[in-house]
């Protein structure tokens, strides 16, 4: 009883829960083949792809800020790779270079712009991605006439970023757990993370007691930037080309597979395993549903609803958290 | 008390925004183990005074003089550093943090080398636990526990508990009993009592009679942002004070007014017309 009541006081309990009613509405209604949709490749690469994005998502928005610029830069490091790699033909390690430098530099526009104006990050990003759309989709058909550019990536840059393991399952998957790894560490493990806790909480006081607020957030906003550039970089090795299209989808979903994750939308509350588990949840629900014998246009009515129960979950659970286990000795007063 | 050094005095300060004086010569001093309490009504100018002293802002005139020296804020982590601590009405600030995580916060106790020194949650937890159970909270025995869940004069503790953990010599206690019930605020004012006990120059402000003159020992109401009155424990009867702090208008006329009222309409108090 008591596990029980620690495990529903952690932010990523609503995650968990979501993710065995998911799996239990597939078997119970849809017919689900598990042992298919275990093996299968497609949804575990939907989910690294969003999930490496996800969780620095995650990170800015337990920190209080918001970054949805997110879209446009992984076109716009998928295009920097192959441009610069393929059109023309760099080394991939000035393409890839490349990519994550304008991840670096758009991330810490969007850091500047949040530290030194009073526009929530919200709009700024908004912005910031519409902005992105544009020197993206311009500067492909200024440099190369085209929309779409093709790239050759050596062996051990394949071998790296671009590979299948096994012939299905792609390479980022290791990335996501890695980034999953290095984030929970930093998130849950070191003083930079009780002080991401601390700005969310209430930027005001953690700036009294001593936090570097600023470069803090622009420290974030630049991890979220690059690691959408790092995801459109590893597409293009993988896919062998690169478009200005796409990307827009990730915005929502991270957003979704975040909050079903645990994160408080005002920020001071989430954690790493919330999101991974919010992450792969999301991709079970959208990829899934092609095991089961449900329509697959029902996928997106699943997710909205998913997200509703799995918020006032999340909101039954932070209340509860607030609270103290009743089952606890009461204490006799001096 | 006359010939010992305050730890914090203020001499002649003026602070105006343009052309709008907040603070007019405002000339205050508080010694160690000495319970300052500042009262005035809404609007006098006490939170203007606040952010002078923790140096959010910083004076137009006059000097502030830590130990006999003049010292000028650069900002609120300078006034910290030198020793001056403020607790705000809600205390603990970090709703969704542990005790733990909260007390330490920007301060963080590690372990570890290099790249891998990691938050030591335990001696956290310990350290915050003890500091509060030694300010008589023995309520507080779990540092995991989230800050949002402790009652607000336990919250009051605990920031007071780690102000005091940190090395202020002044406290600046911001309306700390306005949100709390009466227990809640005697438990607070026993706080009080032991961060005096303990040395500190504190300040409270309060515009709540009652509490001032359980705790303090010296007295100035501000009225319009000067300095009405200065005067020490046991001068000036509960009453006289609330009359001073509305402003001159004394609380019997005001209450002689409403009885008469009352006779002539059937015993009903005044209607009031905004």
């Amino acid at each position: 009883m008591k596990i029980l009541g620690s495990f529903l006081r952690r932010p990523e309990a609503g995650a968990i829960l979501s993710l065995l009613a998911v799996i239990a509405f597939y078997v119970f209604f849809g017919g689900v083949h598990l042992e298919r949709l275990v093996k299968a490749a497609s949804w575990v690469n939907f989910a690294a792809n969003l999930g490496v994005v996800a969780i620095p998502v995650g990170l800015l928005m337990i920190g209080g800020e918001i970054d949805i610029s997110i879209g446009a830069m992984i076109p716009a490091g998928s295009m920097t790779t192959a441009i610069l790699s393929g059109y023309y033909g760099l080394p991939i390690e000035v393409g890839m270079l490349g990519a994550l430098s304008i991840g670096v530099l758009v991330g810490l526009v969007n850091g500047l712009l949040a530290v030194r104006t009073a526009v929530p990050s919200l709009i700024i990003t908004l912005g910031t991605l519409v902005g992105m759309q544009g020197v993206v989709l311009s500067g492909s058909v200024l440099l190369t006439g085209n929309t779409s550019v093709s790239l050759e990536a050596p062996y051990w840059a394949k071998f790296m970023f671009g590979q299948l393991m096994g012939g299905t399952h792609q390479v980022i998957i290791l990335w996501w757990i890695a980034f999953a790894l290095i984030f929970a560490f930093v998130l849950h493990k070191s003083r930079f993370g009780n002080w991401i806790y601390a700005m969310g909480g209430d930027k005001k006081s953690a700036r009294n007691a001593g936090i570097p607020t600023e470069r803090l957030t622009i420290i974030l906003f630049i991890l979220s930037a690059t690691s959408a550039s790092f995801v459109g970089m590893c597409q293009a090795i993988l896919f062998n080309s690169a478009q200005v299209s796409g990307g827009m989808s990730y915005i929502f979903n991270t957003i979704v597979s975040v909050v079903v994750g645990g994160v408080l939308l005002t920020g001071g509350f989430g954690s790493v395993l919330g999101f991974f588990i919010g992450t792969l949840t999301f991709a079970i629900v959208s990829q899934g549903i092609y095991f089961t014998n449900i329509d697959r246009n029902w996928s997106n009515l699943i997710i909205g609803t998913m997200l509703l129960l799995a918020v006032a979950m999340n909101e039954t659970f932070r209340i509860l958290a607030l609270g103290y286990p009743a089952v606890k000795k009461k204490e006799v007063r001096a | 008390m006359s010939d010992t050094i305050p730890v914090l005095e203020l001499r002649k300060v003026d602070k105006s925004f343009g052309p709008i004086d907040v603070l007019h010569e405002i000339s205050l001093k508080v010694n160690k183990g000495e319970v300052l309490c500042l009262l005035g009504d809404n609007g006098a100018g006490k939170s203007t005074l606040i952010m002078n002293l923790c140096g959010v802002q910083q004076p137009t005139r006059g000097d502030i003089l830590m130990d006999g020296e003049k010292v000028s804020f650069q900002g609120p982590k300078d006034a910290a550093d030198r020793g001056i601590a403020t607790v705000h009405q809600f205390g603990g600030t970090f709703p969704l943090m542990s005790i733990g995580r909260s007390f330490f916060v920007g301060v963080e106790p590690t372990k570890g080398w290099g790249p891998f020194k990691i938050y030591d949650r335990k001696r956290a937890n310990e350290i915050a636990v003890k500091a509060v159970q030694d300010f008589g909270i023995t309520r507080i025995d779990d540092g995991d526990r989230l800050v949002g869940g402790l009652s607000g004069g336990e919250r009051q503790s605990l920031a007071i508990a780690r102000a005091v953990h940190f090395g202020a010599r002044v406290l600046i206690l911001d309306e700390p009993t306005a949100a709390l019930g009466v227990k809640q605020a005697a438990h607070v004012l026993r706080i009080v009592n032991e961060a005096k006990r303990r040395g500190l120059a504190v300040i409270f402000i309060t515009h709540q009679v009652m509490h001032a003159m359980a705790v303090g020992d010296h007295f100035a109401v501000l009225i319009r942002g000067a300095v009405a009155a200065d005067f020490k424990r046991g001068d000036k009867t509960r009453e006289e004070i609330t009359d001073l702090m509305a402003g001159g208008e004394t609380m019997a006329d005001l209450e002689a007014n409403i009885a008469g009222y009352m006779e002539t309409h059937d015993g009903h108090p005044p209607t009031i017309v905004a």
